[in-house]
C-alpha cells in the first residue's frame, strides 16, 4: 500500500522536466525530495497532485491507477513555497474551505478547524485575513489548510524557504512531529542538504529530472552514487581535481601520496574532497599538498569560507572553497599550503560515478560503492 | 526659513485654487443656468439666478420625451456593462492563464479595436441592425458599445488576473473546487477591484457615447444625449432646459464614481488602467 510511480516522463514544449521516474513512497515515512532548483522536485509533485499530466508512465495509489484522475478527486493537499491563501477569506474560512467542499458537517468543521489551528499555533488569528499575518503565520495557515482534511498524500514544496532561519528550525521540527502522527504519505521537497539530514527521512535525490539515488539521507551523505549526488549534500560543493593514470606532480602540487593507489592507476579519474576536510597544517597521515593563492575569505559567525585558486595542468585555474571552523583572517597573506588527507578523498570515474568514498577508505582500500 | 515655506505654500494654494476655479467654472455655470429662466440667460450676465426657478427640472421630470431619454440611456448602459463583464471575465482569464497559438496577437488585435473612431463602424452597424430588426432597440446600442468596451475590459481585467498567482487556482482545485465554483467563489471576489474599475469604464464610455447611440435609435430607445442635441424648437434653443438636462446627465457619473471610488483608486494602483 503506497504511492508508486512507474516510468514517469514529463515533457512540455520539447523540454524534459522529468525522465523515467520510478519511485515508491510509503505512508508513515517522511519522504524528502532533495535537489537543486530546476531539478524536477516541483514537477514531480505537480504530477503526483494531478496538476500536470505525465507524458508517459503511471501513478498508482494503493494499487489503483490514478494517472488520469482529476486533481479534485485525488484527495491530496499541497503547500507551496509562496504563501498561498485565499486573500479575501479569513484564516478560519481558509482552513475550513476544503472541509466545506467535502460536505463535512458544520460542527465537525468547527472542531477540526480549531484543532488544526491549535496544532499550528494560529488559534488567536482565526478571524484575521491572511495578509494581516506575518509570513510565518501565513505559511502556518496554508499548512493548516493542507492538514485539516485527511488527505492521503500531503505535498510540501519547499514550504520553509521564504521564512527566516529561526522560524524554519522550529517549524521543521513541528512539521515532522505533526505528520508522524498520520498515516498519510508525506512528501517534502528541499534544496538544502542539512534540511534533508535533519528530517532524516527516506530521501530521493533529483538532478535534471532524473532520480540519482533513493534511501536514508545519512546513508546518501556517506555513500553518494556519483558526483552530482555528492554535490547535493555539500554547500559549497566538493573541491575536485581530475587526475590521469600518470599522476603529474608539479612544483606547487604534490600528489605523491596517491602514487600507490591501485584505483587511480586504472585510468583517468576525478578526485574530490569535502570543503571541510582540507587542512591548512601538515598532517601525519598520507596527504597531498597544494600551494594555492588566496582569493577571498568570507567570515560568518563561527566559520570561515576561504576561496583559493591554483593552476593545474591543462585544466587551467581551479577554484576551491574551504570550509574552516573558527574565524581565520588572512589579511597579509597571499599564498598558503593546503593539505588533503588521502583517506578523505572521493574518487569518481570520468563520468562521475563514485568509485570510492572517504569513510570506507580506512577499512577497505579497494572499496567500491 | 519658516516664513519662506509658508509664503511658498500660500502661493501654491493660490495656484491650486485658481486652477480649481477654472476647472469647475463651466460646471458651476451649467448648474446656475439650469435654475434661470431663458430671459435671464439671454438678457444679462448674472452669477446667481435672479429669478430662481425649478421649471426646467419640472419639465424634464414630467415630459416623457425627456425623462424616457434617461431611462433609455440607463437601460442600454447597464446592459452594456453586464454584457461586457460576462464576456470579458472568461476572456481575460484565458489570456492570463493559458498559452495558445496567437494569444499575444489576438490580445493586441482586441485592443486595436479601440483605435478606430466609432464613426468607422456607424454604417455597418446601422445596416446590420436594420436588416436583423435590432434598430431602435436598447440591445442594439449596448451591443455596439460592447465593441469598444469589451477590449478595454479584457485588457484591464487581464492585468488584475495576472496579479493573482496561478498557485491560488491550483490550491483551489486541490481543495476540491471545480473550475466554475472556484471562478465564482474564489477568483471573482479576489479581483473585485478590477471588476469595479472595468464596470466603471464600460459604464462611463457607454454613458457619454453619442454618435452610435444617436444613429442606432430613433424613438423607442432614444438616449438622453441624443435628445439634448435635438432641442432646437421653433422658439430657438431652450437654454435653461438644456442646462437642467446637462446637470441630470452628470449625476449618474458622479454616483458611479462615488460608489466605486475605493475600488478605482486601488485599481489604478494595482492594475493596468
Amino acid at each position: 500500500m503506497a504511492l508508486q510511480l512507474f516510468d514517469l516522463d514529463l515533457r512540455i514544449d520539447q523540454v524534459d522536466y522529468l525522465a523515467k521516474i520510478n519511485l515508491e513512497f510509503t505512508p508513515g515515512a517522511f519522504n524528502v525530495l532533495l535537489g537543486r532548483t530546476l531539478a524536477g522536485k516541483t514537477s514531480l509533485m505537480r504530477v503526483i497532485a494531478g496538476l500536470e499530466q505525465p507524458s508517459n508512465g503511471k501513478v498508482m495509489l494503493h494499487g489503483k491507477d490514478i494517472t488520469a484522475l482529476p486533481v479534485q478527486k485525488r484527495n491530496v493537499s499541497m503547500v507551496y513555497q509562496q504563501f498561498i491563501n485565499y486573500p479575501h477569506m479569513t484564516v478560519w474560512e481558509n482552513i475550513a474551505s476544503p472541509l466545506k467542499l467535502n460536505r463535512v458537517k458544520p460542527d465537525e468543521i468547527k472542531r477540526r478547524v480549531e484543532q488544526t489551528a491549535e496544532l499550528l499555533q494560529i488559534s488567536p488569528y482565526l478571524q484575521r485575513l491572511p495578509l494581516e499575518l506575518s509570513g510565518g503565520q501565513q505559511q502556518r495557515c496554508a499548512m493548516a489548510r493542507a492538514l485539516v482534511k485527511d488527505a492521503q498524500i500531503i505535498l510540501f514544496d519547499e514550504p520553509l524557504v521564504n521564512l527566516d532561519y529561526k522560524l524554519r528550525e522550529s517549524l521543521r521540527i513541528e512539521l515532522k512531529q505533526i505528520t508522524q502522527q498520520r498515516d498519510s504519505i508525506v512528501i517534502y521537497s528541499t534544496t538544502e542538504a542539512h534540511e534533508a539530514l535533519a528530517l532524516g527521512g527516506q530521501t530521493t535525490l533529483l538532478h535534471e529530472g532524473k532520480v540519482l539515488q533513493s534511501g536514508p539521507a545519512l546513508e546518501q551523505f556517506h555513500y553518494p552514487v556519483d558526483l552530482n549526488a555528492a554535490d547535493l549534500y555539500h554547500e559549497p560543493p566538493l573541491n575536485r581535481l581530475a587526475v590521469g593514470k600518470a599522476l603529474v606532480c608539479a612544483e606547487h602540487i604534490n600528489l605523491s601520496g596517491l602514487a600507490g593507489d591501485k584505483l587511480l592507476a586504472n585510468g583517468d579519474s576525478i578526485i574530490a574532497v569535502r570543503p571541510d576536510q582540507v587542512s591548512l597544517h601538515p598532517l601525519d597521515k598520507e596527504s597531498m599538498q597544494i600551494e594555492a593563492d588566496i582569493d577571498l575569505a568570507e567570515i560568518s559567525a563561527s566559520e570561515t569560507y576561504l576561496h583559493v585558486s591554483f593552476d593545474y595542468r591543462e585544466f587551467g585555474r581551479l577554484n576551491w572553497v574551504l570550509h574552516l571552523n573558527g574565524i581565520h583572517t588572512f589579511s597579509n597573506q597571499k599564498k598558503l599550503s593546503l593539505f588533503v588527507p588521502i583517506s578523505k578523498l572521493f574518487v569518481f570515474d570520468p563520468q562521475g560515478k563514485a568509485l570510492r568514498v572517504p569513510s570506507q577508505v580506512n577499512h577497505d582500500i579497494e572499496g567500491v560503492v | 526659513m519658516m516664513i519662506g515655506a509658508n509664503a511658498f505654500s500660500v502661493r501654491k494654494l493660490l495656484g491650486l485654487l485658481l486652477y480649481l476655479l477654472f476647472v469647475l467654472l463651466p460646471i458651476y455655470w451649467l448648474v446656475m443656468m439650469s435654475f434661470k429662466t431663458n430671459e435671464e440667460i439671454l438678457g444679462q450676465l448674472t452669477l446667481w439666478p435672479a429669478q430662481f426657478t425649478f421649471d426646467n427640472y419640472v419639465t424634464i421630470f414630467t415630459d416623457p420625451s425627456w425623462y424616457m431619454g434617461y431611462v433609455n440611456s440607463m437601460i442600454y448602459v447597464v446592459m452594456n456593462t453586464l454584457i461586457t463583464l460576462v464576456v470579458a471575465l472568461p476572456a481575460a482569464y484565458a489570456f492570463s492563464r493559458y498559452k495558445f497559438v496567437g494569444d499575444k496577437h489576438l490580445f493586441f488585435w482586441l485592443l486595436s479595436n479601440r483605435m478606430a473612431p466609432p464613426a468607422v463602424f456607424l454604417l455597418p452597424f446601422f445596416q446590420l441592425y436594420s436588416s436583423v430588426g435590432l434598430f431602435d432597440t436598447h440591445l442594439a446600442v449596448a451591443l455596439a458599445h460592447c465593441l469598444f468596451s469589451i477590449p478595454l475590459a479584457v485588457w484591464i481585467l487581464e492585468g488584475f488576473m495576472s496579479g493573482v498567482p496561478k498557485e491560488i487556482d491550483e490550491t483551489a482545485y486541490i481543495d476540491g473546487y471545480s473550475f466554475g465554483h472556484f471562478f465564482v467563489k474564489v477568483f471573482v471576489p479576489m479581483i473585485r477591484s478590477g471588476i469595479g474599475v472595468t464596470a466603471f469604464f464600460s459604464f462611463m464610455f457607454s454613458w457619454v457615447e453619442l454618435l452610435l447611440a444617436r444613429t442606432l435609435t430613433s424613438v423607442d430607445a432614444k438616449p438622453i444625449s441624443a435628445i439634448m442635441t435635438r432641442t432646437v424648437g421653433a422658439a430657438g434653443i431652450d437654454w435653461g432646459l438644456l442646462a437642467a438636462a446637462g446637470v441630470l446627465t452628470i449625476i449618474p457619473g458622479i454616483l458611479v464614481i462615488w460608489f466605486v471610488r475605493n475600488h478605482v483608486a486601488k485599481g489604478f494602483a494595482l492594475g493596468r488602467v
